[in-house]
């Protein structure tokens, strides 16, 4: 974050390899869109694809499977790509380079209001979840950025994931709590909880898409502001940036992106963080591009997965949360590692 | 007063396979206060160490009466040598009395309690220090100075012949620094305590030493009382400095008078 | 003058000593009552006398059955895995010098229950195995988390965070066990997700009763050399201990019995975290609180037990009451610590 080029520095209008990279990443997306309409419990062959996707007339079952899954396809497009945005918005924020929903508990914070909605209001349906969700994530993050900045060395990483994992603990032992006596409960709440993207209509990605669209555009707005922030606040003041209305309207949409992504698609750990780092690795740190790219890299992390999940899990499928952790918490160590002490 | 040899022979010491010393063979002299001094990172704090078991060798040895240290139990060689760490931690809470006793460790069986000479040890470390009056009160509570004088009273307890003590007056203002110097000269003169110390400050440790080690680059580049090698050619040598020495009027040691670019 | 010293410095050991074996003796004897109740309690009331009978080998009706298949079994799970987790987490904490860095926080729990739920899930293997495998999934983990936070300067910080992300990928992994799991193996499989005494049996609970019975010991006697371990590597190596050495075998000692706990009841939630503070509390500092630190680890995983099924209408396992008392005093830590400003 510290390489950013100074402001008064004749910048380069677009970061070395950005159009290559986005070439690449592009190619990645159709083809890991192409898998996910091709793999599953039953594989589909290219005139499959091809008739499911260009041949409206053509009733055949294997074009109606790949119909069937082009919701699901863009459901998790649009959810990866929200995640990665998110993870891209909380680690500016909080300019701390492991900043992520999911260590900092804020699924878990989604996860308890959404159980207490079914279990003492009777909720039932994703467009309702998906506000529980929102302000579970919301309040969440609020205590655990709370407790993890106090002190006079701010919100370091060790401090933000002690502080998530305690949260999270807490959390999940009352989800338990309120999930074991009312089995009805726990049936409803554990579709919920691994309803990964498989589950996922046209209606889903209804219910998402004005939380996406407002969540996008303020990340758009933020961006500058971000860079910025990310020379420090004496800095950023200095620079004429408002560091406080940046910091929650930063926050407030890396929050609402997440908050909606978990209500729609249960709990899924680690994309911001993963996406982040990886784009952040090729291209640098300006935010500007570092959050669409994040956006991208987010979306075909989070199809992939789902696709590789259908055959581990196969004959059922893999929850995409379980897969993203297990290649995510590897790069959360790797940050660690090559941190310096004092900024742990 | 026991008197002990103790010596290195051709010692390469280091971190991670750096080589910081290199060939350093020294001879402590006993029952007198030794100083080493050099500029930052030459390894005069690494030779401490080294000769205080904390680092292994990569080569040659740390002899004492003959016997390489590396080679002794390490309880007995805790009685017989004890060292104070640049930054020891302190465990919350606990107080000064207490701590001052884990210094009886090595005089220690385990499963035997304390007996009366431990008492003894402990009440003896915490009179000469001054810190009677501290002993139940914990630690967080007191003062940087009057923490070191804990630390030393510890290391006091453990009463060993030689005491190592690495840096013992950084982060203290020059009060306690004097005060420290002045405790730790007592001990040399009341039991023949052997002790060998790192110190920053070049002027206090021409006054206090008894015998000066100057280290550069990990080499020993001269040794002998402050008197007669002080002077500014070496200081030039080891620490980049130019300055003029001239006589201490408080101690008639050398003091060095340091010469920049401006105000000449 | 010396002998002032002296005597005011004896008096102020033996007080303190005196309050050691009191909170102690304490400590014990509602260790002893909470274990009692766990006899006597359930669907059916039975009284001492009942529950002493069939301890000795008389039968009573109906009370036999139930003693000394359920109510046996659960309160000795409960016993020797209090002391395990409470025990071993003292050390690792007092070793460590952070009070975060115990078992649960740093994920050597998680290694262990992922390494049984590998073999009930997968293997089908006997539950002498389920315990091997859980010791050496928690020491392997032990060693991953080490070996990867050393680095070229060693800190405790890097250690936990590291540990986290390995109890992430560990969590992952029996989330996908589970998943791929048959049914029927699910019931043994969840008590690994939150500690529970539910369906504990004598034959399963054997080895970690030997483990304990042989590691206390050895932790007791290494107590005084923990003491000096916690002024620094420096100042214990310069007081004649053998650090690396007594690290080892504590880790060891401690990794062990707090892997077989959680292969027989499940990483029980924040005793491990708990019981060292509370000791400390208790008890102050300066003496090793091993002992007491045990004694409180059961007394929290007991009374947790008993909080959790007869306390409210549905039946609780223990793990979630103690992740609910646990937690906010986790975030009471934290605020103190940060609040200091150093970790």
């Amino acid at each position: 974050m510290k390489s950013l080029p100074s402001t008064g520095e004749k910048q380069r209008l677009l970061p070395k390899h950005f159009v290559a990279v986005v070439a690449l990443l592009l190619i990645l997306l159709l083809i890991s869109v192409l898998m996910s309409l091709a793999f599953g419990s039953r594989t589909i062959g290219l005139g499959g694809l091809m008739d499911g996707l260009f041949h409206p007339s053509v009733e055949s079952h294997e074009a109606s499977v790949v119909r069937q899954r082009i919701a699901r396809t863009v459901f998790g497009l649009i959810c990866g790509a929200a995640l990665g945005v998110s993870g891209a918005l909380m680690q500016s924020v909080t300019r701390n380079p492991i900043a992520d929903p999911s260590i900092l508990g804020v699924n878990t914070g989604a996860s308890l209001f959404v159980v207490c909605g079914i279990a003492f209001f009777s909720i039932s349906s994703p467009s309702e979840y998906i506000w529980l969700a929102i302000i579970g994530a919301m309040l969440t993050a609020i205590f655990v950025f709370g407790i993890g900045s106090m002190g006079a060395s701010g919100a370091t990483p060790l401090k933000l994931v002690l502080a998530g994992a305690a949260t999270t603990a807490i959390l999940s032992s009352l989800v338990t709590a309120i999930q074991i006596p009312r089995m009805n409960v726990m049936d409803q709440f554990r579709f919920w909880q691994v309803g990964s993207v498989g589950s996922a209509s046209w209606e889903s990605v209804q219910i998402f898409i004005p939380f996406l669209v407002v969540g996008l555009v303020i990340a758009l707005f933020v961006a500058p502001a971000l860079n910025a922030l990310a020379l420090g606040d004496e800095v950023a003041t200095g620079l004429g940036v408002r560091t406080g209305v940046v910091r929650i309207f930063a926050a407030f949409a890396g929050v609402l992106l997440c908050g909606a992504a978990t209500a729609l698609a249960g709990p899924i750990g680690f994309i911001g963080l993963l996406a982040t780092h990886v784009i952040r690795l090729v291209i640098g740190p300006d935010v500007r591009f570092l959050m669409p790219l994040a956006a991208l890299c987010g979306a075909i992390i989070l199809v992939i997965s789902d696709v590789v999940g259908r055959f581990l899990g196969s004959p059922g499928e893999l929850e995409v949360g379980i897969l993203t952790a297990f290649i995510g918490a590897p790069i959360l160590i790797l940050i660690t590692m090559k941190a310096k002490m004092k900024s742990i | 007063m026991p008197t002990h040899t103790f010596e290195t022979k051709h010692l390469q010491a280091g971190y991670d396979r750096k080589i910081i010393l290199d060939d350093v063979n020294v001879r402590i002299p006993s029952n007198k206060i030794s100083i080493i001094i050099g500029a930052n990172g030459c390894g005069k704090s690494t030779l401490l160490k080294t000769m205080a078991r904390l680092i292994k060798p990569e080569s040659g040895d740390v002899l004492l009466d003959g016997k390489s240290i590396h080679k002794m139990a390490p309880k007995q060689l805790a009685k017989i040598l004890g060292l104070l760490p640049q930054s020891p931690i302190v465990p919350e809470g606990i107080t000064v009395a207490d701590l001052v006793g884990r210094g009886r460790f090595p005089h220690q069986s385990v499963m035997k309690g304390w007996s009366k000479k431990d008492y003894e040890a402990v009440a003896e470390a915490l009179e000469m220090m001054n810190i009677t009056e501290f002993a139940d009160r914990a630690i967080d509570e007191l003062s940087g100075g009057q923490r070191q004088r804990v630390w030393i009273a510890m290391a006091l307890a453990q009463q060993t012949d030689i005491l190592f003590l690495d840096e013992p007056t950084t982060y203290l203002d020059i009060t306690y620094q004097v005060e420290i110097l002045d405790l730790l000269t007592d001990l040399n003169q009341k039991y023949g305590t052997t002790i060998v110390m790192v110190l920053h400050d070049i002027n206090l440790s021409a006054r206090y030493a008894d015998y000066l080690f100057t280290v550069k680059n990990g080499k020993l580049i001269a040794e002998g009382a402050p008197k007669d090698i002080v002077t500014a050619a070496l200081i030039k040598e080891t620490f980049a400095l130019d300055c003029q020495v001239i006589q201490d009027p408080v101690s008639n040691t050398p003091l060095i008078v340091p010469i920049g670019r401006h105000h000449i | 003058m010396i002998n002032e010293t002296m005597n005011a410095i004896i008096k102020a050991r033996k007080s303190r000593q005196r309050r050691y074996i009191f909170v102690t003796v304490l400590l014990a004897v509602i260790t002893i009552a909470l274990a009692c109740a766990m006899m006597m309690l359930g669907n059916t009331i039975y009284p001492v006398r009942d529950v002493v009978r069939v301890l000795f080998g008389e039968t009573v009706p109906g009370a036999s059955f139930a003693i000394n298949e359920i109510r046996l079994p659960r309160t000795v799970a409960g016993l020797f895995a209090g002391f395990a987790f409470g025990a071993g987490g003292y050390i690792f904490q007092t070793m460590l010098r952070n009070p975060l860095a115990n078992p649960n926080v740093i994920g050597i729990t998680t290694g262990s229950s992922a390494a049984a739920v590998f073999c009930i899930i997968i293997l089908h293997t006997s539950s002498t195995v389920v315990s091997l495998a859980a010791v050496i999934g928690g020491l392997v983990t032990v060693a991953i988390i080490y070996g990867l936070s050393k680095g070229s300067s060693f800190s405790i910080g890097r250690l936990i965070l590291i540990g986290i992300g390995i109890q992430a990928m560990l969590n992952a992994f029996i989330s996908y066990l589970m998943l791929i799991g048959k049914t029927s193996d699910l019931p043994t499989a969840l008590r690994w997700l939150s500690g529970s005494l539910n369906g504990a049996e004598l034959e399963m609970t054997f080895p970690l009763i030997v483990a304990v019975i042989i590691a206390t010991p050895i932790l007791i006697y290494f107590a005084k050399h923990l003491e000096m371990l916690e002024l620094g590597e420096q100042a214990a190596t310069s007081l004649g201990v053998n650090t690396n050495q007594t690290r080892a075998i504590l880790m060891i000692c401690a990794v062990i019995v707090i892997a077989l706990a959680t292969a027989t009841t499940g990483p029980i939630a924040f005793v491990a975290f708990l019981a060292g503070p509370i000791a400390q509390r208790l008890v102050g500092v300066g003496f090793s609180n091993i002992v007491p630190a045990g004694l409180i680890g059961i007394i929290l995983v007991l009374g947790g037990d008993l909080i959790g099924q007869f306390a409210f209408e549905t039946r609780y396992p223990v793990g979630v009451i103690t992740g609910i008392i646990g937690a906010p005093y986790l975030i009471y830590l934290l605020i103190r610590i940060n609040r200091k400003g150093d970790i």
